[in-house]
């Protein structure tokens, strides 16, 4: 899939955005005033620059509005939802923080909750597509969870939780991806089955409809190289876990949030970049180009 | 709508008859000719005379080649559009419910003025059967030419689609596959017509009719009858010659 | 739940105009939506004859080339060095002016050095005549390095051919075997007949050696050896004969093989029929034993008569075809290795063919009466039929692998019958029948008969005292005798040459000389540009009609630019290349449905203007005024012959039809009828039409003939035999020695097979070959937005073996060496493709600049030419002469006889060779093309 990077963006920064909204909202001891300000702003920026990201990569952002209505089916529509109400409870949450030094539990759980339930309904777009066997898979939800909370630990200073909710993170990062591949070649569909013709012979695409470019082949015949990946994935963990991690152990702890946020921030965006840029589309089956990463075609 | 409908009345679809497709992308044309003046915004093309010209297109065809076990390799052209799937995920991904199946007949539309172009429906199309407009950013799909199969301004026999209409070879068929006595459902049925990645899940009502066996010339000996030589050579052609035309008149 | 309301009943346009596709030379019949005066949409008419309804791609996306960037928007003069592409638009006048201040003086003193030659012109009839009123004896349509050895083995073997001049029995036929297609002048009709077969589950047999497009429909495929289908069909041949199956009653009554051959050594007719002093051949009568004409009424052709006169001993053409194709030179084990395909394989089809065509015959109880007077109760048909095109005849060896073919569908009986391969109108017509050539000039005066026709013998050459060409492209020499269609690929290279001759002004009407027409094409593009001593080019002026900005206009000194499709009359004539069907006459007319937005004219209106300027006969009345207003105006009222026009339909007060006077009306009823006349044949005289003394008289009514003249298929080709025959010395005249040896070879009278002349030496062991793709023609396509996303660039597809032997990867660019230069190109691979053959499609590549592209388009930084590899003459052999690349009959060019070397590259920038680019003078193309008409 093309790694458009206003999705890259709009699903990392989001996830980030919500993740600490949710720690404000559980956290029984919020910060209260000017610091609940500040990470108030934060978190909202993150979430809502995310939502605002997304909408460049429409074809009609005027009509944004629109996609309130499908909630009954849609969970791009669903998030949608959930999204302005997690963004609405924490906004109220967040007014007893700030002005009213108030931290009403029950508002600030429901407003947790919404938060993570907004992650969750971003992920099922991924998840629900049959089409890419990748995200057709149990990770997309555990992983866009897992960088939410791990990243909301961070970012709203949880050294305890983040030291081990970001280890944890990469072990099932590392084990995800493993997977995925396992779920990408165990997907049933190949040429045999894309063209039903599989009974005649083994199947080969010969010529493609058309010899330039076209909506198809740049949004889903795109993949990136094996070994680009791999390299990529290397650097991903080492960003969003193992640098943070480490930077967390040190001494002066407090300084070192900053560039381990930074760092993992970065390294998340290279796994949401991994995430596009890997998860192959059945629809290249048609175009012969299932297998470009390296392996020869069949 | 973003929720299909639980039953349609009829399943208006094509079958593709694999077997008689010459890959002439006649279909392709006449679609986009047809489309680009009819349903929606035109299907532009941009930098349509530069170095990456990119159009969308309702219909493409691809090509394949088949190595069976023996025997020469095989060449099948193979025209994708819509197949207008009753469990379409590309309707039920829509959040704007720009997305569509019609109930009278199941086909599988956009509405543009509603479409937000986010792209979902592409995305969860197995077939690659949509395409975002690289002008207006409204996503386009075989509309099954609905304004033209119902169109009282086109004389009956037109009423049917532009690629179905045009395909010199006749190798599109154009009716309704839920009518078991229909002209389309009989061929799926006596062709063998089959469904594309039926593991997707995603029901398509347009059916294809696979080639026919091929290379398959009877081996020699079962007609070795008719080729018994009656002379091995020109002399033994005369006395034959002669005994023949004898019986002949 | 509740769908949006959609308008399943829009309006579709405000009105429909019906004229005709000229997309390519199918001319398939077009209903044109207009909204708001403007196109909006462009579907078949399903009334017309040849398509009843369907486009194919490049039909149904005529829109795009009717608005093409690259249309030429007026006159203009060359501004700076040929071939840069820099003009000055100037007016009609002075570019009309212009032509007649050149052409003028070339008509007071010798028209030979005038040089008229048209490409797919759909108006030979008409440029031909204009060009014979001017006196010229250099004139042709593109048709030399098309298929003319398809068009001739045809004619002179049965009078009549493939090509767009008959087609297989669709509705009846069970087996049909194709050989050598890609796509056709047929385009649509071949698609429909394919479908009509496919949905009756009738079999298909493809003679390719790459498998797309028909072949890969078809059920049996045979990826046979380049040039060696003439090998394969005499096997096929062999094997028949040897088994008896062959149809004698069918040979016996309506072909020459009960002809008696002249077996006389010692006779100058030694090897001619033997013919009555009326020059009516003889047979020997069954009935009698005796010796009588073919034609005596009631006469039994002895198949297998031997007669003995003066101490010679005569035997019928059977008997010779018993001992040529009998021989096990052509038995299948013979012959597998060289032409790529199993002996076993051979045998099967050759049963397959019998079997069908006698085991499964069908009959029809029809009526007829052949032209001895006999009545046939019924309509035998032989449901095998075969097509072939320009696989089997862009050999050099092609006029005698299509006659072998001829030759294979005549014994099967099943040329003209129920089942099987049957003529359009004005087809049959034996080649006798038609005009032969000629070349007599008189300063000042039209040429003293049509420029083309058929040759019957030496005497009937256009060459001078000394064995000299009297045309520039050296058609009807010595060198291919028999060049009904002119040889326009010789054209600019002789030109160059002077060679036979120098020539002033070369006028050139559609043809893309200076890219993919043109064999060494960057040869060809220098030669345009080449300066002799005096400074002056080697060829002084060219004047050339275009529609568009194509490579050719770069090399222009004046250019007359023309209109598009659908803004001209035209008229697709009975005179020339109708588009009749088997069982009807029909043509058609091309009329404006919108007038032109630019400042340009139809070729044809420009003619008549140029020549009533001029004053050629026929172009002006007796008070030297113009004849004709316009093509519209000659299409109405010119007169071949006494009630004979452009037009058969709608003659004198619109009842006549065929013959009849002029009617001011007739384009009128042509637009009312949808842009076509058809006039339907007799039930009676639908088959056999040769020999049917109905059909025979019904085309005499209609004028497609004179008189009627029934006649044999022509296994035995005379006129062949008389040029052997004047290399043996025979003869008052004689080929040039060099030629004599040659002529023993290739001139026999019976089909025979020799190799191309084009080895596979020095390590030029790949067959190389380009197919038409269906949705693209020549070099139009591209500037159509629509077609150019379809086929924008072209690899160079490699067999199997091939590929792996190279190492090739996808992506991967390859050098390619002929012997006479080298291109690079990016290559791909293809596992149903022959084992020594690499091919691509044709004409993809453009040369920069050319057709409003952006310079950086992929057509001409991946697309590529095999023509630069292939040159006009063959490489030097040491024996002093250059040899052209043609057939040595017909002239055809052989473009499929090309052997190359290829080897694995890294890939370069982009494919070589690149030429600098040309300017284009129409300006920059749009971005965007987002089009609906009333928006
Ligand atoms: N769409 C489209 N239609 C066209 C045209 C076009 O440009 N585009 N051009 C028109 C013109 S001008 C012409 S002349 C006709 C030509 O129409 P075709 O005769 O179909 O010509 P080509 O496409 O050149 O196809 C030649 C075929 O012969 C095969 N071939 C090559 N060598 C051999 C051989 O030795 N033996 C056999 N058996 N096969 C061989 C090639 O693989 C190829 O399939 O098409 C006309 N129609
Ligand atoms: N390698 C290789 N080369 C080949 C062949 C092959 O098989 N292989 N085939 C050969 C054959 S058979 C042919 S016929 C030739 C064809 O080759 P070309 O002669 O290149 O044919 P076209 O592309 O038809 O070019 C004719 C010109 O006519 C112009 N034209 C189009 N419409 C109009 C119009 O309405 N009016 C006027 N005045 N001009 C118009 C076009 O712009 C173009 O410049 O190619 C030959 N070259
Ligand atoms: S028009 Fe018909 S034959 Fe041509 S590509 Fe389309 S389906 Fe195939
Ligand atoms: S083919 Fe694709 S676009 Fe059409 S209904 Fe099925 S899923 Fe939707
Ligand atoms: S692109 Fe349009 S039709 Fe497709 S899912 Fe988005 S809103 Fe719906
Ligand atoms: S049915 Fe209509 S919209 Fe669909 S592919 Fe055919 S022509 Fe295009
Ligand atoms: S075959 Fe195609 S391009 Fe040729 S005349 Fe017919 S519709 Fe036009
Ligand atoms: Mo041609």
């Amino acid at each position: 899939m093309h790694p458009a990077p206003s999705i890259i963006l709009f699903t990392t920064l989001s996830g980030l955005g919500f993740g600490m909204l949710a720690f404000l909202g559980i956290d029984a001891t919020p910060p209260m005033g000017l610091s609940a300000l500040a990470f108030l702003v934060i978190a909202f920026s993150l979430a809502g620059g995310g939502l605002l990201a997304s909408t460049f990569h429409l074809g009609h952002p005027e009509r944004a509005l629109k996609a309130f209505t499908q909630w009954r089916s849609s969970w791009l529509s669903r998030e949608a939802w959930v999204s302005l109400l997690a963004l609405s409870a924490m906004a109220a949450h967040g007014v007893g923080l700030v002005f009213l030094e108030q931290a009403w539990r029950v508002l600030g759980i429901v407003g947790a909750v919404l938060s993570l339930a907004t992650v969750f309904a971003t992920s099922m777009i991924y998840l629900q597509m049959r089409t890419v066997p990748r995200w057709n898979h149990w990770s997309p939800p555990v992983l866009f969870l897992g960088f939410a909370l791990a990243g909301g630990a961070l970012t709203t200073g949880r050294v305890s939780v983040a030291l081990w909710a970001l280890p944890l993170l990469a072990i099932v990062q590392a084990f995800a991806w493993i997977d995925q591949e396992r779920r990408e070649r165990s997907t049933g569909t190949d040429l045999a089955t894309a063209t039903g013709l599989g009974h005649v012979g083994r199947v080969r695409a010969f010529e493609a409809p058309h010899t330039g470019e076209s909506y198809l082949t740049r949004e889903m015949v795109f993949q990136i190289g094996r070994k680009h990946a791999m390299v990529l994935k290397v650097i991903s963990a080492l960003l969003f876990a193992v640098v943070p991690v480490v930077l967390l152990l040190l001494p002066f702890t407090h300084f070192l949030v900053v560039p381990a946020v930074a760092s993992h921030l970065l390294g998340a965006l290279i796994q949401r970049l991994l995430f596009f840029a890997e998860a192959r589309h059945v629809v290249s089956q048609y175009y012969g180009r299932w297998d470009m990463t390296g392996m020869r075609g069949g | 709508m973003t929720s299909l409908p639980s039953h349609t009345d009829r399943s208006l679809g094509l079958v593709i008859d694999l077997d008689t497709c010459v890959g002439c992308h006649a279909c392709v044309t006449a679609c986009k000719g047809w489309n680009t003046e009819n349903y929606g915004a035109p299907l532009a093309d941009v930098d349509a005379y530069g170095p990456n010209p990119v159009g969308s297109f309702l219909n493409r065809i691809h090509s394949y080649e088949v190595q069976p076990e023996t025997g020469p390799a095989q060449v099948v052209h193979f025209p994708k559009s819509c197949l207008h799937c009753a469990d379409a995920p590309c309707v039920t991904v829509c959040p704007t419910g720009a997305s569509y199946k019609r109930t009278e007949d199941g086909i599988v539309l956009v509405n543009e003025s509603d479409c937000i172009g986010c792209g979902l429906c592409a995305w969860a199309c197995p077939y690659g059967a949509r395409e975002m407009d690289p002008e207006e950013q409204v996503m386009k799909k075989c509309t099954l030419c609905v304004d033209r199969i119902y169109n009282e301004n086109l004389p009956e026999e037109d009423r049917q689609p532009a690629c179905v209409r045009t395909c010199p070879a006749g190798a599109r068929h154009f009716g309704d596959l839920s009518d078991p006595e229909s002209d389309v459902s009989r061929l799926v049925a006596e062709r063998g017509g089959i469904e594309l990645m039926p593991e997707q899940g995603t029901a398509p009502v347009n059916r294809y009719l696979p080639p026919r066996p091929k290379d398959e010339l009877p081996e020699l000996d079962v007609l070795a009858p008719f080729l018994d030589p009656v002379a091995e050579d020109a002399k033994g052609f005369v006395g034959w010659l002669d005994r023949t035309l004898s019986r002949l008149t | 739940m509740n769908a949006p309301k959609v308008d399943t009943s829009p309006k579709v346009s405000d009105e429909v105009r019906r004229t005709t596709c000229y997309m390519c030379a199918c001319r398939c019949g077009i209903n044109v939506h207009m909204k708001g005066g403007q196109v909006a949409y462009i579907e078949g008419n399903r009334d017309h004859p040849v398509n009843r309804g369907v486009l194919c791609a490049k039909g149904a996306s005529g829109i795009m080339q009717h608005l093409s960037p690259a249309r030429l928007r007026a006159p203009m003069k060359r501004a700076g060095p040929r071939g840069s592409g820099q003009f000055e638009e100037i007016s009609w006048d002075e570019a009309l002016e212009t032509a007649v201040s050149w052409l003028k003086p070339l008509r007071e003193t010798d028209q030979s050095r005038f040089a008229f030659f048209t490409g797919r012109d759909q108006s030979q009839s008409f440029t031909s005549y204009w060009a014979q009123s001017f006196g010229t004896p250099n004139y042709a349509a593109h048709g030399g390095f098309c298929s003319v050895n398809m068009a001739t083995a045809g004619i002179y073997t049965m009078g009549g051919a493939f090509w767009e001049f008959g087609q297989p029995d669709w509705d009846r036929t069970k087996l049909f075997m194709i050989f050598g297609v890609a796509e056709d002048h047929d385009s649509n009709p071949i698609k429909m007949g394919i479908g009509k077969l496919k949905a009756r589950g009738a079999r298909i047999i493809g003679v390719n050696p790459v498998r797309t497009g028909y072949n890969a429909v078809a059920d049996e495929w045979l990826g046979i050896t380049p040039g060696t289908d003439g090998l394969f069909i005499l096997s096929l041949v062999h094997c028949l004969m040897k088994a008896g199956r062959i149809d004698l009653e069918y040979l016996a009554r309506f072909t020459d093989a009960p002809c008696l051959v002249n077996g006389d050594s010692a006779s100058d007719e030694f090897g001619l029929l033997l013919a009555n002093e009326a020059g009516k051949k003889l047979v020997i009568d069954r009935r009698t034993g005796e010796i009588a004409a073919y034609d005596a009424p009631g006469v039994r052709p002895d198949l297998s008569a031997v007669h003995r006169a003066e101490g010679a001993t005569h035997r019928t053409v059977l008997l010779h075809m018993a001992d040529k194709y009998l021989s096990d030179e052509f038995a299948p084990e013979a012959v597998a290795s060289r032409v790529g395909i199993e002996a076993g394989r051979i045998r099967a089809v050759a049963a397959d063919l019998a079997r069908v065509a006698f085991d499964e015959a069908i009959e029809l109880e029809r009526e007829w009466t052949d032209f001895r007077g006999e009545t046939h109760s019924r309509m035998i048909g032989r449901p095998v039929s075969f097509h072939a095109m320009r696989g089997i005849s862009a050999h050099a060896n092609g006029f005698q692998t299509c006659r072998a073919l001829h030759l294979l569908q005549i014994i099967l009986g099943s040329v003209e019958v129920p089942g099987g391969f049957r003529f359009k109108p004005p087809y049959p017509k034996s080649a006798t029948a038609h005009p032969k050539p000629h070349a007599g000039v008189t300063p000042g005066q039209p040429l003293d008969g049509p420029l083309l026709g058929f040759v019957h013998g030496p005497d009937d050459l256009l060459v001078d005292e000394d064995g000299n060409p009297k045309r520039i492209d050296k058609a009807f020499s010595w060198e291919n005798p028999m060049s009904a269609h002119g040889l326009m690929h010789m054209l600019i290279s002789n030109a160059h040459a002077g060679d036979p001759y120098r020539i002033d002004t070369m006028l050139l009407y559609m043809a893309n000389m200076a890219w993919n027409s043109s064999m060494n094409t960057s040869g060809v593009m220098k030669m345009l540009t080449d300066k002799d001593d005096s400074g002056e080019y080697a060829i002084p002026r060219i004047i050339y009609s275009d529609a568009y900005s194509s490579e050719m206009v770069a090399y222009a000194d004046l250019i007359l630019p023309d209109t598009t499709y659908l803004e001209r009359h035209d008229c697709i004539s009975l005179l020339d290349r109708p588009i009749c069907e088997p069982e009807a006459a029909a043509d058609a007319i091309r009329w404006p449905v919108v007038e032109p937005d630019r400042d340009v004219r139809g070729f044809q209106s420009v003619l008549c203007d140029l020549g009533a300027r001029l004053g050629l006969p026929g172009f002006v009345n007796a008070d030297g005024s113009p004849k004709y207003k316009d093509y519209a105006d000659y299409m109405q009222n010119h007169e071949r012959m006494p009630g004979i026009g452009p037009l058969a339909g709608w003659r004198g007060k619109g009842d006549e039809h065929g013959r009849g006077a002029p009617n001011p009306d007739q384009i009128s009823k042509y637009i009312e009828n949808g842009g076509f006349w058809i006039a339907h044949i007799p039930e009676e005289a639908a088959f056999y039409k040769p020999w049917n003394a109905e059909y025979q008289d019904w085309a005499v009514s209609l004028g497609v003939a004179d008189r009627p003249c029934p006649y044999l298929f022509s296994l035995w080709c005379e006129p062949l035999r008389r040029f052997q025959l004047a290399a043996e010395g025979r003869h008052r005249l004689s080929p040039p020695e060099h030629l004599k040896a040659r002529y023993a070879e290739v001139m026999d009278p019976l089909p025979v097979w020799y190799p191309p002349h084009s080895s596979g030496e020095g390590g030029y062991d790949v067959h190389a070959v380009t197919q038409r793709p269906m949705a693209m023609y020549h070099s139009w396509g591209a500037q159509n937005a629509w077609l150019r996303q379809i086929h924008g660039r072209n690899p160079l597809y490699v067999p199997t073996r091939i590929w792996e032997a190279k190492g090739f990867q996808d992506g991967d660019w390859a050098r390619l060496t002929s012997p006479h230069g080298e291109i690079v190109v990016p290559v791909a691979h293809m596992a149903a493709l022959n084992e020594n053959t690499v091919w691509t499609w044709n004409a993809i590549g453009k040369r920069k600049g050319a057709w409003s592209l952006n310079e950086n388009a992929p057509e001409a930084t991946k697309g590529f030419l095999l023509n630069h590899l292939i040159h006009e003459l063959l490489p030097p052999r040491g024996d002093g002469l250059r040899w052209t690349n043609s057939d040595s009959v017909t002239g055809q060019a052989a473009w499929f006889d090309l052997r190359v070397r290829i080897e694995k590259i890294a890939a370069p920038e982009e494919v070589q060779p690149s030429h600098p680019a040309q300017m284009n003078p129409v300006g920059k193309a749009p971005d965007l093309v987002a089009r609906k008409s009333d928006a």
